[in-house]
């Protein structure tokens, strides 16, 4: 069986239909088990209370970025296979990346202004952040500004390409310009850096739970891009008769 | 109960906006599936019947 598979609108119908209820069990479990276990953390000695601002903002922020790199490489197959399924996926996901990227960036910004005194900087990983997010406003308004599908859909493609530097640049930002406020890697594996356990477990399951929670979104949004896909040809077709 | 301390408005206004905002996303991915599903069921029965 290949994945491309996958790209005949029909099967994916048949397929997501089948994995959804599954998906979408272990998004709740897993987001409602992960953000309440965070909160249920005790205080950091040094941050207090704020530190359960991590089990939202560390979930949001990785998946903004990692929506825009999976939009990415949907984008790529559309370009280069023409696949309409890997389009429509890229299209769907791009509202909740920005609403991950809002997430990251509210959460950053409250967090902030009781531990750095101020609630923005222009930082070099805020201000990545920001215009990532300014990234998935145009590409969203795109899709909408382009009538005909198949040019929006290579347009978007094209805007995601550039785009790709940013979602790049707010990973790596704090380790190319080595100055700012914010802070390096939250989950560093190196010796003398690790978080405590008491912080990463509940963190671990944040972040699967938000990734499940963009699974269950993303398939439901692609399904839904599907059907006014198809109703959209089935009235032309009414209306040509 | 659970202490949260002097920073108990930080905390809670960071839950309150990020729920608030993913609940806004689940509301709005939910309607207009539903929304489409209706619409092409409506127009595949009127074709069909």
């Amino acid at each position: 069986m290949s994945i491309w598979e996958y790209a005949n609108p029909v099967k994916f119908m048949r397929s997501s239909g089948a994995a959804l209820p599954w998906i979408v069990g272990a998004a709740v479990i897993c987001t409602v088990g992960g953000v309440a276990w965070g909160f249920l953390t005790p205080e950091d000695y040094r941050q207090g209370s704020t530190v359960k601002i991590v089990f939202l903002h560390v979930p949001a922020a990785m998946m903004a970025i990692n929506i825009w790199v999976m939009m990415l490489v949907a984008s790529l197959i559309w370009l280069i296979r023409r696949h309409h399924v890997s389009a429509l996926a890229a299209k769907a996901a791009a509202p909740i990346g920005a609403v991950m990227t809002l997430i990251a960036l509210a959460t950053g910004a409250i967090w902030g202004q009781p531990m750095w005194g101020t609630w923005w900087e222009w930082d070099p990983r805020l201000t990545s952040f920001l215009i990532l997010l300014l990234f998935y406003i145009g590409y969203i308004a795109l899709w909408s500004a382009v009538e005909d599908a198949d040019s929006a859909a290579d347009l978007t493609g094209v805007l995601c390409l550039v785009g790709s530097v940013f979602a790049l640049l707010s990973r790596y930002a704090v380790l190319f310009w080595n100055q700012g406020l914010h802070q390096g890697a939250s989950l560093s594996v190196a010796p003398g850096e690790r978080m405590s356990a008491i912080y990463r477990y509940p963190l671990y399951l944040s972040m699967l739970g938000f990734f499940l929670l963009f699974l269950a979104l993303l398939l439901i949004r692609t399904r839904t891009e599907i059907r006014r896909r198809r109703l959209a040809a089935l009235q032309a077709k009414e209306a040509r008769a | 109960m659970i202490e949260l301390g002097k920073y108990s408005t930080t905390v809670l206004a960071a839950y309150g906006v990020s729920l608030a905002l993913l609940a806004a996303l689940i509301w709005q991915t939910w309607t207009a599936n539903a929304r489409a599903r209706r619409d092409l069921e409506k127009q595949e029965n009127r074709r069909n019947g």
